[in-house]
């Protein structure tokens, strides 16, 4: 496996890889010093041009727990000049010698342009509304701990901006590797204009899947969709398509509610559920640092296997 | 558990994701490279051993309290919870038994395929135990120096000792055994097959398997160890 | 050289060329024929001119070759002024030239734009020495910001008979009715849409789709390019203007022309080689070489423009050549510019596309390549025209089973972004006569370009 640009270049048996490895880097997360050597002398490099803390530092924490060196170039920092081809960018840092690439994009497909000029190993850590992998991975990792290994049939819920979500498209694809029947609710103005292909249903009535589904999935809504027109408010979006803790206390006893962050408190998600007991909202985070060490361990480390000279 | 962190995640973790014990290692269909030579130890040579190598230990560290013994993945978790068998038969104590994977310590990261064996479950705080690293076969004694990093960084063991059921050899790095089954010299080339009943599901024995194609002839294994 | 007329205004050629051994094909039909030119025009067209010849007459063989009328490009983008380390006016014709081209219409959205006399008589006196003729398009409102008319009188004294605010839809319904009509006082000239209503594409990079979604990518509907085709059709009626809709990419679009010109409607129609050949799964890779607006579409899109073109709803073959710097076609796929190179690759494409397989004649293809595009311009009197002696001497030579494989890296043009490289093409052109003088001899520029 060379790169990670999209859960495509995943099968079954990679995405189980990836998860199996992933428990072993959640033990080494629970230590008194979650660090391990084994990618030591190896560097990675995070290379933001979206504005985005939380996902970069999940990525940095799981290089750095793997002894890994890390150099950081983000926008709004003047080492990512807007000005300069991404091109022209990533060749000057390759240039120092580099392993590894986390890039985050706005525009889909920035990923796989990287890979073409790179020979490090590209992780796509999210580009434009095309996919987000790491995040279908700690996704599907937390629902498996949750409902056991196989998910063959567990009913899941996307809920909200489909249509330009990078995490939904990823969760669906990851979600359908593993069996797992996914419905998308949203208004079509927020749902992609084909499904033609997707290993998905889709409806526009939350009501209508509450009473049955496993895993409930909350995208977040930003109030530009408003703005264009997707929806007449946020008020409205809430009233038909939030979690509110009425709609929360009419899930099943075993529901999961998941949201892959930042949450809109009381919009998409009543702030009461988002504490609340079946929230996995919290581990979530916690899973994402341990996948991404599963991801960049077998990145670099060179492939799978057994078998050491004793 | 050992190690975790103060106020970390709360509750126990959920059942892992992946079995516990390691599945059986089907041989290595080296495709006819090696051919079967003579079967070093037998189930009741192995019986034997670890009984003794129980004695030795509970001898050397002056009764087994403040013992933990820790298996290195495959089949050392196998030989550790036998051991600890032992112990509690003629001593009537139970020394905790703990597994570790050291895919992460090792030396050659990159340049061949890696991969967890197992996880790591050591269901005490290793600081100021006794820490007796259990394996099969002891030989360039990487997987030891391996398994002594990965636990320096569980806690601070009062000592580490080392238990293996054969050391045939070819050291390349100053770790020497402190209970050993059996001594096997053998050639480099040669293999060392270690069956378990829990682990490999056949009856329990150590063969020699050597190259085929030539005879015994083939050189002292000394040279070009890698 | 043109003069500000539109006749031609000969360079005295001091040698005449003959063209041997090939078969001519133009309006009137096909014949096994010499051609013989002297003074810039078609002295003579019949069997074994080499006897009887004057001599020093510069020889072109073109046995196995086809003799055709030069080819007319509709909607070439020139770049100059503005963007010239993309592509000048003299690198594009001399692509255009390698492409069998005599003659192409430069579009308007240069910067400055082509909106004001001054530019394009500077355009006209620069490219008066190409190695095709260049003829200016005009710009319909000012800065193509789609309010105020353009000086179109002015620019139609200059010789400006296609006005287009192409790289950009003129959307508002009232600006585009009163520039049909103002039109109407304008001998000749047509009003040409970019058919893609830009409240409908939005920030959209592709086609809107399947594709579009399992991407990720904003998409521009084909609804984009129908509403305003539609609309377009209604406002022609109304005012009685000649339309000429721009690089048709929809099924839907084909169809409203179609009814249209059923109906007696003065509207013509092109469609470009990338539109006949790909689908948007080309943009699977995320490579900007394929991104284009109006974007790639479905392959039922693509299979109606084919039929389009096959039954003449389509009249032309455009190739909308948009040359682009490297660096800017490397930027990520939804901040490329949009455009791919077209004029070296038409000529190659419609035979491999459409003649092969037996969709187009090589006479309608030839039709859609020179003759009625060149009505379209109102190049008639001298491009396009049958070969014939008086004619002027505006020749394609091309052999059509010579195959080749499209290398970026050895095109005319001074950009790279073809989307075929690496392909296979069958038809290539061996010799391109500007005005009785070859301007592409053996496959290479005359001037050694």
């Amino acid at each position: 496996m060379n790169h990670l640009l999209s859960i495509d270049d995943l099968d079954r048996a990679a995405l189980d890889e990836l998860h199996t490895l992933a428990e072993s880097f959640l033990e080494v997360t629970g230590r008194e010093i979650p660090k391990v050597p084994a990618l030591r002398g190896k560097v990675v490099v995070s290379l933001f041009y979206e504005d985005s803390t939380r996902t970069r530092l999940s990525f940095e924490t799981a290089a750095k727990r793997l002894s890994a060196d890390v150099m950081t170039f983000a926008v709004g920092s003047s080492s990512v000049k807007k000005g300069e081809s991404l091109r022209d960018t990533i060749q000057t840092i390759a240039a120092m010698g580099i392993d590894a690439v986390v890039v985050r994009h706005p525009s889909a497909g920035a990923a796989h342009q990287l890979a073409r000029w790179v020979d490090a190993s590209v992780v796509n850590a999210g580009d434009g509304r095309h996919e987000h992998p790491t995040q279908a991975l700690l996704d599907t990792l937390t629902i498996r701990r949750h409902r056991g290994p196989a998910i063959d049939g567990l009913r899941v819920a996307i809920v909200g901006d489909v249509r330009n979500s990078r995490v939904a498209r990823s969760d669906v694809k990851a979600l359908a590797l593993l069996g797992a029947e996914v419905t998308l609710v949203a208004p079509d103005t927020l749902l992609p204009p084909s499904l033609a292909g997707w290993p998905c249903t889709a409806t526009h009535d939350l009501e209508s899947v509450l009473g049955d589904v496993d895993v409930l999935m909350l995208l977040r809504i930003q109030r530009e969709r408003a703005a264009e027109a997707s929806f007449p408010s946020l008020r409205e979006f809430t009233a038909r398509w939030g979690l509110t803790v009425d709609r929360a206390a009419r899930l099943g006893p075993g529901t999961l509610v998941m949201h892959p962050g930042p949450m809109n408190r009381g919009v998409e998600i009543a702030p009461e559920v988002a504490d609340g007991p079946r929230s996995l909202i919290a581990e979530q985070v916690h899973n994402g640092v341990a996948i991404r060490m599963a991801v960049l361990w077998k990145l670099l480390s060179g492939g799978s296997g057994g078998g050491m000279v004793a | 558990m050992a190690g975790s962190r103060p106020g970390g995640r709360r509750g126990a973790p959920p059942e892992s994701i992946t079995t516990q014990v390691p599945t059986p290692t089907p041989d290595p269909g080296d495709g006819g490279r090696f051919v079967f030579r003579t079967r070093v130890l037998s189930a009741t040579d192995l019986r034997r051993a670890h009984t003794r190598i129980a004695h030795e230990i509970v001898e050397r560290n002056h009764g087994a309290s403040g013992l933990v013994l820790v298996g290195l993945h495959t089949r050392g978790p196998a030989i550790a919870t036998r051991i600890a068998a032992a112990i509690a038969s003629f001593e009537g104590v139970e020394v905790p038994v703990g597994c570790l994977d050291v895919a992460f310590y090792r030396d050659d990261i990159g340049r061949r395929p890696v991969a967890p064996a197992g996880p790591t479950e050591i269901p005490v705080d290793v600081t100021d135990r006794v820490v007796v690293i259990v394996d099969d076969v002891l030989q360039t004694g990487r997987t030891a120096r391996a398994a002594l990093d990965a636990l320096t960084e569980l806690g601070r063991p009062r000592a580490v000792q080392l238990a293996v059921l054969v050391d045939r050899g070819h050291r390349e790095l100053p770790i020497r055994a402190d209970y050993v089954g059996k001594n096997l010299p053998t050639r480099y080339a040669e293999d060392v097959r270690v069956r378990l009943t829990d682990t490999d599901g056949v009856e329990d024995g150590i063969e020699l398997w050597g190259p085929a194609g030539d005879g015994a002839g083939d050189g002292d294994g000394d040279e070009g160890a890698r | 050289m043109t003069g500000p007329t539109g006749a031609p205004s000969l360079h005295p050629v001091a040698t005449g060329v003959l063209i041997r051994g090939g078969r001519v094909v133009d309006a009137t039909g096909q014949r096994v024929a010499d051609v013989l030119v002297e003074g810039g025009r078609i002295a003579a067209v019949g069997g074994d001119l080499a006897a009887g010849m004057p001599s020093g007459v510069t020889v072109l063989d073109a046995s196995g070759c086809v003799v055709a009328p030069g080819l007319v490009d509709l909607h070439t983008h020139l770049r100059e002024p503005g963007d010239e380390e993309a592509e000048t006016i003299h690198s594009g014709a001399r692509a255009a030239a390698r492409g069998g081209y005599t003659a192409v219409v430069a579009m308007p959205n240069t910067d400055p734009p082509l909106d004001d006399a001054a530019v394009v008589a500077a355009v006209l006196a620069r490219g008066a020495d190409a190695a095709c003729e260049v003829v200016a398009g005009g710009c319909i409102t000012r800065g193509r910001e789609g309010r105020e008319l353009a000086p179109l009188g002015e620019l139609h004294d200059l010789g400006v008979r296609i006005f287009t605010d192409d790289g950009a839809c003129l959307s508002d319904a009232g600006v585009m009715r009163r520039a049909m009509e103002y039109a109407r006082s304008l001998p000749g000239a047509v009003i040409a849409q970019h058919a893609e209503d830009p409240a409908l594409c939005g920030h959209g990079s592709m086609h809107e789709g399947e594709w579009s979604a399992r991407l990720g990518v904003p998409g521009r509907p084909a609804e984009a390019e129908s509403v305003v085709v539609d609309r377009d059709l209604r406002l022609a009626a109304l005012t009685g203007t000649p339309l000429h809709v721009l690089h048709v990419s929809t099924a839907q679009a084909v169809e409203s022309i179609r009814e249209a010109k059923a109906a007696g409607l003065a509207v013509t129609a092109e469609a470009t080689p990338h539109h006949f050949t790909l689908t948007d799964a080309a943009c699977a890779g995320f490579d900007p070489v394929f991104k284009v607006h109006p974007p790639l579409r479905t392959a039922a899109d693509r299979d109606a423009v084919r039929a389009g073109l096959a039954d003449g709803t389509l009249d032309a073959i455009a190739t909308d050549h948009a040359p682009h710097r490297t660096e800017e076609k490397e930027r990520p796929f939804e901040e490329a510019p949009p455009g791919m190179l077209g004029l070296e690759t038409a000529l190659a494409l419609t035979l491999t596309e459409l003649v092969e397989p037996g969709l187009l004649t090589l006479e309608q293809a030839l039709g859609a390549l020179s003759w009625r595009p060149a009505a379209i311009a109102g190049l008639s009197d001298r491009h396009g025209g049958p070969v014939a002696p008086g004619g002027v001497a505006n020749l394609c030579v091309f052999d059509p089973a010579a195959t080749w494989e499209v290398d970026p890296t050895k095109l005319a043009s001074r950009a790279r972004n073809t989307p075929f490289a690496g392909r296979k093409l069958t038809g290539r052109v061996r010799h391109t006569v500007l005005a009785g003088r070859p301007t592409v001899v053996d496959g290479r520029c005359a001037d050694g370009g």
